[in-house]
């Protein structure tokens, strides 16, 4: 019984946050009739919030090692601009040059597009993904080896890489884009296939708890009936039912934004707790010297950690350019702030050692849902922008209250 | 006024699943100095924590008598406890090392000039003579970080003295102090006693009651067996009330058999890194044989700990010299690779470099020891419950279970810990660094057990220590150094005596 309280203790923010959550959804839904609980509207919410979400959870392990990157918002808008920029300028006269007879206009996976097009958004998600890494490289080499604060380089990259986007972009707009990017960003997955998904994932879950409890046993840990086991299985499941069979397929399917947060997510959730560099973060987070005498390199901990952030960053550029169709000056603007918010909604602790992935994903979510539910009530953002600081002070100041108690 | 400055009647504060303070009650006479005994965990500091106010009166039940009125401190209740005149000289320090003696005396309390800015002149004037008055000698407007830990310790007294107390509390005042500091502290303290002020005085070290307190009272689990005078007791007594069996041997006896040398240091120095001509460690070589014990025995600051830190690779290419191990030469420049040669450290300071005291025993223990339960890419977790839980109970660590967090736990089980990590990644030269500081007598014998277990096993093992019945009562040979240098290895043998040591640790040239 104390186990759980314990667990329960350890996880408060994230639960109160999920409380949160669902009172904030109550809410919005009593004050616009039931129009923000429509499936339209918590589709949309959670396509805004994904965004975010991506970059929460990269942004997790940098928080939790005791770090911060300022710079993400500058470098999703300048991944964002390189990535329009070769789709407008360098890629279609390069790939018509090459391949002439790929220009014909077909159709892939039901988007309207030529060979072309589908091999320039290739390429283009992989220039995205080098550029990010580049920025991990840079950012993590002067942090973790040349040890300049983290706080400084990171300054320093989100004038840089907004000075960056000004140049690509010689201060204009620059659209259009591939429709197969612009699918990216604002497609959906058809609806039978995502019952299919769910199907899957709510199988898979059941058998990874269950097959996780017969282990257990095994190595001879204490038994306990399998209600919890059960509740903690169908929670999930509940979860993941109840997006895809009323918010997804309520309107027109699983979003692919979503689904690639969901993904990142996960393939996160794993790497966090079931890894040894999961582990090395979070010891790092607690004491850097206890860890790095305990015979753990810790600086490619922390090279890592952003090269990770980069990697994110990249990955959200791809989805902030096909979700607005062009590459923007703006684009990725004040993303750094709402990211952290995200995080520190979600229970990670800026002292570091302490935050989860998932918690970050749901932080994003309450301050989306913000967001979205004061624009439907026709609140001008001076008041939206309010809220959402005063949210995030209380945010933290429910936590430190819990602490004390403790 | 009452005879009794203190009435504790009757105190009980339990916390979830724990009862740290059972039904307690003694008294503590005006003007005298009276010690606290009891094994970590036994109750003391909770004790301390009550009557300084950290634990307001609502959170325990029973009474406190002080000066004939009932403590009742509300939460928040610190400095009032301070203005009623109870102050507290915790172990750790709690200066600003950036300010200077006299600011950190009267932080929060600054004299101010009829403007309203502080009134420097005052403030250095008044701690002039308040040092004056107590014979301290530390210059009142140095940096607090430029004075040595024992004139730190001073200050912190001192900043107590100057706010009219009348019961003084230290809490293990000398496990940082070296014998000089703890002699000026002992008159400090004599001085108080002719002033009449109350102290409380809680220590380990069970010569230091008998050197000046008037009356004992000795904790054991949360309840107090006995009150009693120094002068009726003796160290064996007491040792035998605070764990409550007879303890006629303090050091498990063991007879070991060394074979071969394991590691072989040569010319080992260290440069110091602020001054240029001197050395951390000056030209040190020795050796160390598997199942030996080799003891390193100093003053502070000899170069002990900087000696065992650059054969744990903590100086780098700093390091100059050679080691050897199994014959061979390696190369260690960092902790990685002394790991990787199978040397393994518990740290002098377990709090600030053995353990990640936010999380829990079963992630501390694995934490150096990942590979073991790592398959690819995944951590096997059950295995690592498994093992780190199996070598969790091997070294006794009292805990509700390994999910524990280590900072919940009392300082024997908290070494305990860095040990068991140290131990599951198998060292073939295992290094302890003040293996038992500020640990009660009941784990450092289970320690020393242990200790001579892995020597059993074949462990070669180093231990550091200040406390020389220590090093005389679990080492092979042992090796005492001077600023810096060695100036001997000595086979423990009935010629070893503490004396003999001193007079190396302190570089007297030998005469007897």
């Amino acid at each position: 019984m104390s186990k759980i309280v314990d667990s329960l203790h350890a996880n408060f923010r994230t639960y109160s946050m999920v409380i949160a959550l669902v009172v904030i959804w109550i809410l919005f839904s009593i004050l616009t009739n039931g129009v923000f609980f429509e499936p339209r509207n918590l589709s949309n919410l959670v396509r805004q919030s994904s965004l975010i979400a991506i970059l929460a959870i990269g942004m997790v392990p940098v928080i939790v090692t005791g770090n911060i990157d300022l710079s993400i918002g500058s470098v999703v808008g300048f991944i964002s601009i390189i990535v329009a920029y070769c789709q407008y300028f360098i890629f279609p006269g390069l790939l018509s040059g090459l391949f002439p007879s790929f220009e014909a206009q077909t159709t892939f996976l039901g988007i309207s597009t030529s060979m072309n097009g589908v091999i320039s958004t290739l390429l283009s998600i992989i220039v995205a993904l080098i550029v990010g890494l580049l920025v991990g490289l840079w950012h993590g080499a002067l942090i973790a080896y040349l040890k300049i604060p983290a706080f400084i380089v990171t300054l320093g990259g989100y004038l840089a890489f907004r000075g960056g986007v000004l140049l690509v972009s010689g201060g204009r707009t620059i659209s259009p884009v591939e429709n197969t990017l612009v699918e990216i960003g604002q497609g959906y997955i058809p609806k039978n296939i995502g019952m299919i998904l769910a199907i899957l994932v709510v199988l898979c879950v059941f058998i990874f708890i269950l097959w996780g409890r017969g282990q257990k046993f095994k190595y001879g840990f204490e038994r306990y009936p399998i209600t919890k086991d059960l509740f903690k299985a169908s929670a999930i499941s509940a979860i993941v039912l109840f997006y895809v069979m009323y918010i997804a397929n309520g309107y027109e399917g699983i979003q692919n934004p979503v689904l690639i947060m969901v993904i990142i997510l996960m393939i996160f959730t794993y790497l966090t707790n079931n890894t040894r560099f999961g582990r090395y973060i979070y010891a790092y987070g607690g004491n850097r010297e206890a860890t790095r005498l305990s015979g753990i390199n810790t600086s490619f901990i922390i090279f890592k950690v952003y090269m990770l952030m980069g990697l994110l960053c990249a990955v959200c550029g791809v989805v902030l350019t096909g979700y607005v169709s062009a590459g923007t000056t703006s684009g990725g603007n004040l993303y750094e702030l709402l990211t952290i918010a995200a995080c520190v909604i979600g229970g990670t602790s800026l002292m570091g050692g302490e935050g989860s992935v998932a918690g970050a994903v749901v932080g994003a979510l309450v301050m989306g849902s913000l967001n979205n539910g004061m624009d439907l009530l026709g609140w001008t953002n001076s008041k939206q922008w309010i809220i959402q600081g005063l949210v995030l002070i209380v945010a933290v100041y429910i936590d430190v209250v819990s602490k004390k108690k403790r | 006024m009452d005879e009794h400055i203190l009435q504790i009647k009757n105190v009980t504060k339990k916390f979830p699943g724990v009862t740290a303070l059972s039904d307690i009650s003694f008294n503590v006479k005006r003007g005298e100095i009276h010690g606290l005994a009891g094994e970590n965990g036994a109750g003391k500091s909770t004790l301390v924590k009550i009557l300084s106010g950290v634990y307001p009166a609502d959170t325990y039940t029973g009474t406190v008598i002080y000066d004939g009125e009932e403590l009742n401190f509300d939460r928040e209740a610190l400095r009032s406890a301070m203005d009623k005149g109870i102050a507290v000289v915790y172990q750790e320090l709690l200066l600003v090392p950036e300010m200077t003696v006299g600011e950190n005396i009267f932080l929060g309390r600054e004299p101010v000039t009829a403007h309203g800015s502080v009134n420097w002149n005052k403030l250095y004037a008044d701690t002039r003579e308040l040092l004056k008055k107590y014979n301290l000698n530390i210059p009142f407007s140095a940096r607090v970080s430029a004075l040595g830990v024992g004139k730190q310790q001073m200050v912190v007294i001192a900043k107590a003295l100057s706010e009219n107390v009348k019961v003084l509390i230290l809490d293990e005042p000398t496990s940082a102090l070296t014998e000089a500091e703890v002699d000026t502290l002992m008159e400090i303290l004599e001085r108080l006693r002719h002033d009449g002020i109350t102290c409380i005085y809680i220590t380990h070290k069970l010569n230091e009651f008998f050197r000046i307190t008037d009356t004992i009272t000795v904790f054991r689990d949360g309840m107090v067996v006995d009150t009693v005078k120094t002068k009726e007791i003796t160290t064996e007594k007491i040792i035998s009330m605070m764990v409550g069996r007879e303890m006629k041997e303090r050091y498990p006896a063991e007879t070991r058999n060394p074979g071969d040398a394991v590691m072989e240091a040569t010319g080992i120095s260290v440069p110091d890194p602020l001054l240029q001509h001197k050395k951390l460690v000056d030209d040190v070589s020795f050796s160390v044989r598997k199942g030996e014990i080799l003891g390193i025995a100093g003053l502070m600051g000899s170069g002990r700990t900087e000696l065992v830190s650059a054969i744990f690779g903590e100086y780098g290419k700093g390091r100059q010299g050679t080691i050897r191990i199994n014959g061979e030469e390696v190369s260690i420049l960092s902790a990685r690779d002394a790991i990787n040669n199978g040397i393994s450290l518990v740290p002098e300071d377990r709090k600030l470099l053995g353990l990640i005291v936010s999380q829990s025993i079963l992630k501390n223990i694995s934490l150096p020891n990942m590979d073991q339960f790592t398959k690819g890419f995944s951590v096997n977790r059950h295995k690592e419950y498994y093992e780190c839980n199996e070598m969790s109970k091997r070294l006794s660590v009292k805990c509700p279970s390994i999910h524990s967090i280590v900072e919940s736990l009392s300082g024997g089980n908290q070494q305990k810990v860095v040990l068991a990590k140290c131990i599951m990644s198998n060292p073939r030269i295992l290094i302890l660094d003040e293996p038992t500081r500020g640990i009660d007598v009941g784990a450092k014998y289970e320690i020393y057990k242990l200790m001579n277990m892995l020597a059993g096993q074949g462990v070669a093992i180093i231990m550091v220590s200040s406390e020389l019945p220590e090093i005389l009562g679990m080492s092979d040979r042992i090796l005492v150094m001077h600023e810096g240098r060695c100036t001997g290895i000595i086979d423990n043998d009935e010629n070893a005596t503490q004396e003999r040591i001193m007079t190396l640790a302190t570089g007297t040239s030998v005469l007897n």
